[in-house]
């Protein structure tokens, strides 16, 4: 399983780096931490001629707060996310999240910037940014934009990166107090990913749920809000006895395949189950 | 079992093995680590198709690729090789096509070798094997065994009349009868879906051809170098004593690295032929669809048993996919053999019928795993017997004890036909019931269940075949011997050297037999180096496999410490002028056993020997180097035994299982090292576990392998795995000196048993039961589903269930 | 193809520092970190198990921390420091650990070996005492396919148990 050829740049700067990318067009992929990329390459999965060394851009690191609003580094390592303070503070989902990535070693290297521009569907990071209403900001030879996390994962491994186009940085907004977060995924190995996950932002009011968003993975074909059952759980009190206020519209937010081994039905059963077991986790929190 | 003197590393000792130290710094020596001059390495071009016939080949643009020395095809393999036919030649109608290297007009299996690139490097040979262009006709497929012994299926090989390999019943006593007059009779259908080993290590070899004399060396990943000499020496027509196979250090083995793959052969024509060591280390995507597989078995099993609670009779009928091909050597007919042959052995009962079909279909061969048959048996029987113990509302323990054979009635030969000397199932029973406070558990058990919780505690006892004799291979025609042995030299500085027949790949034999050598010589273990593996220089064996090491090597190692010690005792009394009898050694020295004196040291006795013949008299012949070797040539197997409990918790929401403890007592006869003995219980437990939680090759309905990476084919890891306890009784093998029966592979059998076990005992409120391995999350809910819908509840199936 | 479309194994110039050495080296650009130290340095004692970053058995550490050789280029570290089991062992750093291991049998095979005592090694460095669940946890991207895990458990336990002893000045 050894990689096909392909040249390697590793670009003095930001605006180097989105030089190459443009003149190189698609034959070009950036690499930060790797750990989907390489694996692909290892495995022949994909013939890029050119790979495009972000890793070390001092533009793309680094993690900061300002009036409310977290701003990671795309090269924030998911391990960072679990040593920073500022997220530890502001980010509790996230800190939730980040143990469930793969294991330490994946965690030290893979980055936010690779995980988010990878749109796995069974990936925690984008369910995360997703339900926690974060802002991307992107970047290119052709300067800066700004795409929100909901709009930005457009399907299956698909995400609205324009070519040449990298991940400079992810703003979130700090989650305030007295908002609860729950996150669980279901999968048969610690660190393998999710046959069910769940990441939820709920805004509480004593026992009731006032507003929740919730987003999937595992189970969708991308990170999205999961509108209609995020809506059957408004008002309602918890712990939810059953699963009986959400169990007949789940489907309409989540529509999965038959995988090997493991069919829809069950996939969606799963994800009802994690439902309830993580809304029921937000009272002990809301009441802590 | 002789008497031996106790010392503290020679036999009994819990030393550590002596090769760590070398293998936690970095310093192992694997296949992949060793490199030759002029080396080229291999890559094989696979069939995508499970079956399809090939229409051409062009290796013409590959051939050019940069670092390319050749690219060799069937044409120019297969007629340097003697095709295989993995028959066994006492089993009447066993039957195979021959297998040749690479397919040549069709290939039969997906991951079949079609072509092969040798070049400068692994990577340009990737490069290289991607230019070959192979242009396939896809045929039909046979994906499984139902459909292969179904009517109207085509035989996969047209020079058979059927896909069937084997098909072989055995009946004794009167089982009809028994299943018609019984009280209760339980039937279940199992399936054990196709499952890998998993080695960490990939296979891997090293050929080496010497055109200039003929002689061919490889370095070969396998556990026995005898089994390849022969296998090199016979079917590429090279001499065999001009044939060496050396075994380097190992990452792991379980029997899969005992097969016959034809990769690895085709590896050595290419050396063959370009003249030049070519290198062949398999990748792990290419490990999924090239190494011998194992289990892919349906079964039907069922008891009979009267209300008094005795058994009166079983049934076993399974069928086993086997792949493409019969095994060459290994035959794998071998489980559904030991399926049949061992289910029930520990239970007192006379009736019996069983049924083994092997057949084949578009697959991959199945090999030799850990277990073989054996946890298939396991399973069977304990499952059977659980339930059995649950409709006669009796505590399944209160059931063994009643329904064991007992050792009064030893030794038997079971109705399946296994022959029973020196088992301990009740004394292994009733150390496991103290180790795990068995009532305490069901007590817990009890508890939980009233509050939703649904926990089981699975107990399995098993039989063993360990350290098969002749009487094994002999018959088949397989040139496979089960003897071993070893050299032993005494140095002249008075250290201890060994070359044994044995192979290690991690269990830790060879420091084993250091410890037997050191108990039977008198010296520490600090004082022995033992090395294996090679087979032209140890005296002809088998190396490891079928848990043989310590019974058969360590009893050659005994053999051979013992008649070493009385040459040099005989060299020290002519030196001292004292009668050799009335001489021992002790660490390291020779003593008067009267008096307690030293009288010489072994270094001196060496120094003499070797370098001052001159000063002894001219009949004393110097022997300070001897060879053994031992096989029991009667014996075809050592039998040992064990019970292992496995308390389990199942979240009926999800489906998921964890194994909350498990607990195993083993009687492998004499222990030699307890503390390798219970590491390689806790092992294979662990891959027991593995197998019936985890495990599974998932294949399209036409036999695409859809899970070939390590993301997708579950091992388990040490977050899901409980801490595991091990107890012993030690009730020796009779018929040696040395006493020790096998330990390898009981880990696992007993475990597949007991979580068997465990996990249905938790789903017995339910009415549900899984049957069906591994037993997926999904699994789990089907059966739960499938329970709701009959007219059980909860209530009521606990009433009956006597708790 | 004409010359400027065929990509050949493109060398790459690295400066790194290995084992607490300064390395200098041309590397080819699509070969991964743990074949160049396999492959060209001849440190073979990282191992390759799977290529594709789940079995853990080509665990080095990258700027102290544990990283998976094969999903790393060896082109990727250059301005940074790179340790493997060779190093690891021969300054001292794991000779509590492997004496661990050995007296317990932590290795079978030894395959996993390297990769098992540098995750480990990281985990220890932490200074805090770990449970065995943190510890199973930790080490659940280290494949080992022989051991079962349990003395490899028992071993990290008693190496964290005894370095968090000694951090507390001997008080027990």
């Amino acid at each position: 399983m050894k990689a096909r050829n392909f040249r390697y740049i590793r670009p003095a700067s930001l605006t180097h780096a989105y030089r190459i990318l443009a003149d190189a067009g698609g034959d070009a992929v950036p690499v930060a931490g790797g750990q989907s990329l390489l694996a692909g390459l290892n495995m022949r999965l994909s013939a890029p001629k050119l790979l495009v060394d972000i890793g070390n851009l001092k533009e793309l690191s680094g993690q900061s707060q300002s009036n409310g609003v977290v701003r990671l580094g795309a090269l924030t390592r998911h391990s960072d996310l679990l040593r920073s303070d500022l997220v530890g503070k502001h980010l509790p989902l996230l800190i939730q999240a980040a143990p469930h990535i793969g294991h330490v070693a994946i965690r030290n290297r893979g980055t936010l910037g690779g995980s988010l521009a990878y749109a796995d569907p069974a990936a925690e990071l984008p369910a995360c940014t997703v339900a926690m209403e974060a802002t991307l900001i992107l970047g290119s030879i052709a300067g800066e934009r700004e795409v929100k996390a909901e709009d930005f994962f457009k399907g299956l491994f698909e995400t609205d990166l324009r070519p040449g186009e990298l991940i400079v940085a992810v703003k979130v907004p700090a989650t305030p107090s007295g908002i609860s977060v729950g996150f669980a995924e279901l999968s048969r190995r610690h660190g393998d990913f999710a046959l069910v996950g769940l990441a939820a932002v709920v805004a509480m009011q004593r026992d009731r749920i006032d507003k929740a968003r919730l987003v999937y993975f595992g189970c969708a074909d991308r990170a999205k809000v999961a509108k209609t059952i995020s809506a059957a759980i408004a008002g309602l009190a918890v712990p939810l006895p059953d699963t009986s206020s959400f169990q007949a519209v789940i489907h309409q937010d989540l529509s999965p395949d038959d995988t090997p081994g493991l069919r829809a039905d069950t996939r969606l059963h799963m994800a009802t189950v994690l439902t309830r077991r993580v809304l029921n986790s937000l009272s002990e929190r809301a009441a802590a | 079992m002789s008497a031996i003197a106790p010392s503290s590393t020679g036999i009994g000792a819990r030393v550590p093995r002596l090769e760590l130290k070398r293998l936690v710094s970095g310093h192992g020596r694997y296949i992949d680590d060793i490199k030759l001059p002029r080396m080229l390495h291999a890559c094989f071009v696979r069939s995508p198709h499970p079956h399809a016939k090939i229409v051409s080949i062009d290796i013409e643009v590959a051939k050019q690729a940069p670092g390319v020395a050749a690219v060799l095809t069937a044409a120019d393999i297969n007629p340097k090789c003697e095709p295989f036919i993995g028959v066994a030649l006492h089993r009447p109608g066993h039957r195979s096509a021959p297998q040749s290297l690479l397919a040549a007009d069709r290939a039969v299996w997906q991951g079949q070798p079609v072509a092969v690139v040798v070049a400068e490097s692994r990577a340009e040979a990737e490069d290289a094997a991607e230019l070959v262009a192979i242009e396939w006709e896809p045929l039909p497929v046979v994906g499984d065994q139902m459909q292969a012994i179904a009517p109207g299926t085509p035989a996969i090989h047209p020079e058979l009349p059927d896909n069937v390999a084997f098909d072989f019943s055995l009946e004794r006593g009167q089982p009809a009868q028994a299943f018609a007059e019984a009280d209760f009779v339980i039937e279940e259908e199992l399936r054990f879906e196709r499952q890998m080993a998993m080695t960490l290590e990939a296979r891997g070899l090293i050929a080496d051809f010497d055109p200039s004399e003929g002689s061919l060396t490889v370095i070969h990943a396998h556990q026995s170098p005898f089994q390849m000499q022969d296998v090199f020496s016979r079917h590429l027509h090279i001499p065999e004593h001009k044939v060496r196979v050396v075994a380097p250090d190992i990452g792991g083995a379980f029997g899969m690295k005992l097969n016959i793959h034809v990769d690895e052969i085709a590896t050595v024509v290419a050396s063959m032929v370009l003249g030049r060591p070519v290198k062949f280390c398999v990748d792990r995507l290419e490990s999924f669809v090239s190494d011998a597989q194992a289990r892919d078995h349906r079964i039907k099993c069922r008891i009979a048993l009267k209300k008094t609670g005795e058994i009166t009779a079983m049934e076993m009928d399974d069928i086993s996919a086997v792949g493409a091909y019969g095994m060459p050597l290994r035959f794998n007919v071998a489980e559904g053999m030991m399926a049949i042959t061992i289910t029930g052995a520990p239970y007192s009962f006379e009736n019996y019928k069983a049924r083994t079909r092997s057949v084949y279909v578009n697959k991959n061969l199945i090999g030799m795993y850990r277990g073989v048959g054996m946890p298939l048996a396991c399973i069977a029987t304990e499952l059977l017997t659980d339930l059995a113990a649950d409709k006669l509302g009796i505590d399944t323990v209160e059931f063994k004890r009643r329904t064991y054979r007992p050792k009064s009635s030893l030794p038997c030969v079971t109705p399946g036909g296994q022959r029973l000397e020196t088992v301990s199932f009740h004394e292994c029973l009733e150390k496991l019931v103290a180790l795990i406070d068995y009532d305490a558990l069901r007590e817990e058990q009890r508890d939980l269940r009233q509050r939703g919780v649904f926990r089981g505690l699975g107990i399995a006892t098993f039989c063993e075949q360990t350290a098969y004799g002749p009487p094994y291979y002999g018959p088949s025609g397989a040139p496979i011997s089960t003897q071993d042995g070893c050299t032993l030299r005494l140095e002249p500085s008075g250290s201890i050297r060994c070359i044994t027949s044995l192979t290690d790949q991690g269990q830790g034999t060879l420091t084993g037999i250091a410890q037997i050598i050191a108990s039977s010589v008198g010296v520490s273990i600090d004082q022995v180096s033992v090395v294996g593996g090679d087979s032209s220089i140890s005296p002809y064996g088998g190396g490891a496999w079928a848990s043989r090491g310590m019974a058969i090597g360590g009893e050659a190692a005994l053999r051979a410490g013992t008649m070493l010690k009385q040459n040099i005792l005989s060299l020290a009394g002519t030196i001292t002028q004292n009668s050799a009898a009335a001489l021992d050694i002790t660490d390291g020295q020779v003593v008067n056993t009267q008096t307690g004196q030293t009288v010489i040291s072994l270094a001196d006795v060496g120094r003499i020997g070797y370098f001052r013949q001159d000063t002894l008299p001219p009949d004393h012949d110097v022997q300070l180097s001897v060879s053994a070797s031992f096989v029991a040539n009667d014996k075809l197997y050592y039998m040992a035994n064990g019970v292992q409990a496995s308390y389990v918790e199942v979240d009926c929401e999800t489906g998921f299982i964890k194994v909350l403890g498990q607990w195993a007592v083993d009687d492998c006869g004499r222990v030699i090292n307890p503390l390798l003995v219970d590491e390689q219980v806790r092992g294979g437990i662990v891959q027991g576990i593995g197998a019936v939680l985890y495990e599974e090759c998932i294949y399209s309905e036409d036999a695409n392998l859809l899970n070939g990476t390590m993301a997708d084919y579950l091992v388990p890891m040490a977050d899901e795995m409980p801490d595991i306890i091990v107890a012993h009784i030690e009730t020796p093998e009779a018929s040696t000196r040395l006493g020790a029966k096998g330990i390898g592979e009981a880990g696992l059998i007993g475990a597949m048993g007991s979580v068997w076990v465990a996990v249905n005992d938790a789903l017995k409120p339910f009415g549900a039961k899984v049957l069906h391995q591994p037993f997926t999350p999904e699994r789990v809910l089907d059966s739960l589903a499938r329970a709701r819908t009959s007219s059980r509840t909860p209530e009521t199936a606990q009433q009956s269930a006597g708790r | 193809m004409t010359e400027r479309h065929r990509i050949g194994d493109e060398d790459v110039a690295i400066e790194a520092t290995l084992n607490g050495k300064p390395l200098k080296r041309h590397v080819k650009a699509r070969q991964h970190l743990a074949d160049f130290l396999r492959q060209e340095l001849e440190l073979t004692g990282t191992h390759l198990g799977c290529e594709h970053g789940i079995c853990g058995a080509c665990t080095i550490l990258i700027d102290g921390h544990t990283a998976r050789g094969c999903l790393t280029l060896a082109a990727q570290i250059s301005g940074k420091s790179v340790d493997t089991i060779e190093g690891l062992s021969e300054s001292g750093k794991l000779a509590e650990l492997q004496k661990e291991f050995i007296a317990r049998n932590a290795a079978q095979c030894g395959f996993c070996s390297s990769g098992m005592l540098l995750t480990a090694y990281e985990l220890i460095s932490s200074g805090e005492t770990v449970s065995r669940a943190e510890i199973r946890e930790v080490l659940s991207g280290n494949l080992c396919r022989c051991t079962g895990y349990h003395a490899i458990v028992d071993a990290v336990e008693a190496v964290s148990a005894k370095s968090a002893k000694a951090s507390k000045g001997g008080r027990s």
